[in-house]
């Protein structure tokens, strides 16, 4: 039996010391180095702790635009994409011929590198010197003036934003929807259609209730997703979104760690910590929401 | 209301992708008499729940029509048709409480027929009392046994006073005692709503006990139709004979010869009206009686007394199953040591039927 | 009643909702397949050709290649390749050893703490990579490994999640089978190989799959962790080309890039569609 003990934990020994290394100790000490002030990374020294680099990150103009970027991003795109992806899950589970196909071809950017696919998105939407870009050729022919989308007005950037977004996290929910449609029992609907129900109140009374918990799922996954937004953002508009004012708050987080504005591990742990006190209570609240409205 | 199928045959594709067809329904005739109960009985994979489909409009018929009275419903939508459909597993909607499951079908109905709500509440309030559910209205299905489930559905089906209703496998979900209960119940539903239905079923004892009228199928072909009991004593073929009774009917290898009935070599029976041959003998298992100079002569493998009746189980080389299983009433006694047992054979609880189409020959006895 | 007319009314109305339902469809699937064909259709127009046209083609009757030569020798986009290859296959090899024990243990043996040691791993789950990442920045700094494949590889050869996936997995299979084995003298680790992995071979396909798709758009971690263009994967690579490289705007060179990128995934996915999918819809969220 002792030998037994002695083997178990071997097995488990490389999976304990990744994780210990790699997640639990910088667990603590992400949260040290947020209290330890002014710590140079180069001569591992700190003039003292307390509460200094919160108060620096929450008064850093940069943070609170990242912070603003983030809040926006955050509340258009996870609705936008949950809606759109429904819409098209109902339109998907409700055809015969052609479904594989759409379905293959729905998921494609699942599969793809975000920032090398993040930089056709810029160029179709940035206008240059020799050509205003693909989607202004579109607005021009319903009668539009050309908007430069990457280097442009705040709204623009904004949109492309969003846009990408969307496009990038659209095939996880439709695929997580079209598998919660179709788990619907036949049964229902056929209850349903003998007692001569209408297809909008089959939609709000049976299916949008039964599949509510994975709806809830999809939005708590999504506001968590949403707000850890980086890569997209590069992918569009470089690595210096400072510049751009386009950063994110993990795009923060990794500025103060590296980079042209980087060095400074405790202003990085102060706002990641931040960043984790908001999606905790947003996930909470999204939670206790949940739990109040989603029926069974 | 009176059902008519004229002609009706459903045919689906085949799996095999090769655009062969597979015919659930073969060419069904039938009608339906006004406030009826009417059993639709097979095996599985029969064809009775794909009937019962284009019955209440969710399938579409290959070719053939239907008719409610003298509307013809065949290319009808299922809402327009007014039937009641209760599902094998319910299909009640598990986020709604009973209340709202049984209100949910009134809730559809649009223009003039559209009900006030009181009006709506007090129909479902009747049909829930017309089930015995009063006292559940507010909670929701997971929280309600399978029987009452089921009275659930029933009542959801009946709310909006249907012209047929449908059952599909009504009792298959519940243990043994709920199915003797509740089979009754559907009876004096039936009884007190008048309504025509037709409910579908594998097993043939539900069938038997509660329908006006059964119609036995058998690979999309309808067997026959008749009473419970006249099917029972008169089958039409093999299959009818081996699907209803239990236990079932002994089945076993003889032949007609001169005027004679053998079964292997014992001679069983004197009849006339049937030419040399070889064919099937049914035997249903009240059709033995014990005698000690009788012409069947068994080996005894066990008795089983079963209080009012004694089952004897014996073996004979000429049967088709293993076992032959037949029923005597307590008058007589078997001795259980002996080693074989003699029987005569009652000739109305003989049939015999042709070897190759299993068609039932009709003989006299002599 | 009017049979016919409620007849025709139906079938008209379904008629239009069908269409309508594949038209919208139609749209998601152009809005997702526009920027792959405008990626490839740039990729086969030469420089000269692309940047003549203020108003853009939608098509190109003088494709080249000469993009595709640009790409593999202007720029180390072969380096990039081969160092993501490395980067997927050792990470995902790595982590399929970890986690093969560490759910081997968590579903068959029995040991003191068993219960503690799981709820704790349960409970890093929760944890964002961000809150981490800072740390193990430090560490791998220290430890000096910038710019070599084991710093980057170390910190993502576990993943608490796929030891839960396969722990469950583990103990679906019948406890009879582990006691027949146990009967015949079959040692753990062999009945490990010889029952368990081929019976769960499914997940651990799946697992591998959704690893690979995760290693090969890896971006944050190696950004962090690597400045010297030799070990750049394809996501650092791609956006060096976009800041440095061919060194003037070379658009259709920068999309040849991209098309040579994303080629390999998309055809791992055509292949194993049906696995991504069902992993993907088991297996959580991207990145």
């Amino acid at each position: 039996m002792e030998n037994k003990n002695w083997k178990a934990w071997l097995y488990l020994l490389p999976a304990i010391a990744f994780l210990g290394v790699f997640m639990v100790y910088p667990l603590a000490d992400v949260l040290v180095y947020s209290f330890e002030e002014g710590y140079n990374s180069a001569s591992q020294t700190f003039f003292g702790t307390g509460l200094y680099n919160y108060s620096y990150v929450l008064h850093d103009p940069y943070f609170l635009q990242a912070v603003k970027n983030t809040f926006i991003l955050v509340i258009i795109t996870v609705p936008v994409s949950t809606g759109i992806a429904l819409l098209i899950s109902l339109g998907l589970n409700s055809i015969r011929q052609l479904r594989e196909l759409y379905q293959t071809v729905f998921f494609l950017p699942y599969v793809t590198n975000t920032l090398a696919v993040g930089l056709v998105f810029m160029i179709l939407f940035k206008k240059t010197p020799y050509s205003d870009g693909m989607v202004n050729l579109l607005i021009n022919w319903f009668g539009g003036e050309s908007v430069d989308f990457i280097d442009g007005p705040y709204w623009a950037k904004m949109f492309v934003m969003c846009f990408y977004t969307v496009w990038v996290v659209m095939p996880f929910k439709i695929l997580i929807l079209t598998s919660a449609l179709a788990s619907v029992r036949q049964d229902y609907y056929n209850a349903a259609k003998i007692d001569g129900t209408s297809k909008w109140r089959i939609f709000t009374r049976i299916t949008l209730p039964m599949i509510s918990p994975m709806i809830f799922y999809l939005i708590i996954t999504g506001f968590i997703g949403a707000f850890k937004a980086y890569s997209d953002e590069v992918a569009l508009f470089g690595t210096d979104l400072n510049a751009a004012g386009m950063n994110t708050i993990v795009g923060y987080v990794y500025d103060m760690l590296y980079g042209d504005s980087g060095g400074y591990p405790s202003y990085a742990s102060a706002a990641a910590l931040i960043l984790f006190a908001i999606v905790f209570t947003i996930t909470v609240i999204n939670l206790l929401i949940s739990r109040k409205n989603v029926h069974y | 209301m009176k059902v008519v199928l004229d002609h009706l045959t459903k045919k689906f594709p085949s799996r095999n992708k090769k655009g062969d067809t597979v015919t659930a329904v073969s060419d069904f005739c039938f009608e339906v008499p006004d406030g009826s109960l009417i059993g639709l009985l097979g095996p599985s994979g029969c064809g009775k729940s794909t009937a019962l489909n284009l019955i209440c409009g969710l399938e579409k018929p290959t070719s053939g029509r239907i008719f409610f009275g003298d509307d013809d419903v065949t290319n009808l939508p299922p809402e327009n048709r007014g039937v009641g459909l209760v599902f094998q597993n319910y299909a009640l909607y598990p986020h709604l409480t009973v209340r709202q499951n049984i209100l949910f079908p009134l809730q559809n109905l649009k223009g003039k027929d559209r009900l006030s709500k009181a009006e709506m509440l007090k129909k479902a309030d009747e049909a829930a009392k017309l089930v015995q559910i009063e006292q559940l209205m507010d909670r929701k299905p997971s929280e309600m046994s399978g029987g009452q489930q089921q009275r659930v559905a029933i009542a959801r089906a009946l709310v909006k006073l249907p012209r047929v209703l449908l059952l599909d496998e009504p009792l298959s979900n519940l243990d043994a005692r709920l199915r003797l209960q509740t089979r009754e119940e559907i009876r004096r539903i039936q009884r007190d709503t008048g309504i025509t239905t037709i409910f579908v079923t594998h097993d043939q004892e539900e069938a038997m006990s509660i329908s006006d009228l059964i119609v036995v199928m058998k690979a999309g072909v309808i067997q026959q139709i008749g009473k419970p009991q006249e099917v029972y004593d008169d089958p039409a073929n093999l299959f009818v004979a081996k699907f209803l009774g239990t236990p079932p009917i002994n089945v076993f290898e003889g032949r007609v010869a001169g005027g004679k009935l053998f079964l292997g070599e014992d001679e069983v029976l004197r009849i006339t009206g049937v030419d040399d041959q070889a064919v099937w003998v049914g035997v249903r298992p009240e059709g033995f009686i014990p005698q000690e100079a009788g012409p069947l002569g068994c080996s005894l493998a066990g008795v089983e007394v079963m209080g009012r009746d004694t089952s004897v189980v014996s073996t004979h080389p000429a049967a088709e199953s293993v076992s032959i299983r037949s029923i005597i009433t307590a008058e007589h006694r078997i001795d259980r040591d002996a080693e074989t047992v003699r029987f005569a054979l009652k000739p109305n609880k003989v049939f015999l039927f042709r070897r190759d189409s299993e068609e039932r020959i009709p003989f006299e006895a002599v | 009643m009017e049979y016919d007319v409620i007849e025709q009314r139906t079938r008209r109305r379904e008629t239009l909702r069908k269409t309508l339902t594949y038209f919208f469809l139609s749209i998601w699937a152009l809005i997702v397949l526009f920027p792959f064909y405008w990626m490839i259709l740039s990729s086969l127009k030469s420089y000269s050709a692309y940047n003549s046209e203020y108003i853009p083609k939608f098509f190109t009757l003088a494709p080249t290649l000469q993009n595709y030569r640009d790409a593999f020798t202007a720029v180390p986009l072969s380096r990039y390749f081969l160092n993501t290859l490395i980067f997927t296959l050792v990470t995902t090899a790595l982590m399929l050893v970890v986690i093969l024990f560490a759910a081997f243990a968590f579903a068959r043996l029995d040991f003191p703490g068993k219960n503690v040691v799981f709820a704790l791993f349960l409970a890093l789950m929760m944890i964002p990579n961000e809150l981490v990442i800072i740390t193990n920045f430090v560490t791998i700094t220290n430890w000096g490994l910038r710019n070599t494949f084991t710093g980057l590889i170390l910190p993502s050869v576990t993943s608490v999640f796929y030891i839960y996936l396969l722990k469950e997995n583990f103990e679906q299979i019948p406890d009879e089978l582990y006691k027949a084995a146990k009967v015949d003298g079959t040692s753990d680790l062999k009945y490990l190989f010889k029952v368990m992995l081929p019976i769960c071979q499914p997940t651990m396909v799946t697992i591998t799959i959704l690893k690979i798709i995760e290693c090969w758009n890896a971006y944050v971690w190696p950004r962090l962790i690597t400045d010297d263009e030799a070990y750049f994967l394809v996501s650092n690579g791609i956006q060096e080309i976009r800041e440095n490289g061919f060194g003037r705007e070379n658009i259709p060179a920068m999309m040849a890039a991209v098309v040579v990128i994303s080629v390999p995934l998309i055809v791992l996915f055509l292949i194993f569609r049906k696995k991504v999918m069902a992993g993907v819809s088991r297996g959580g969220t991207k990145g």
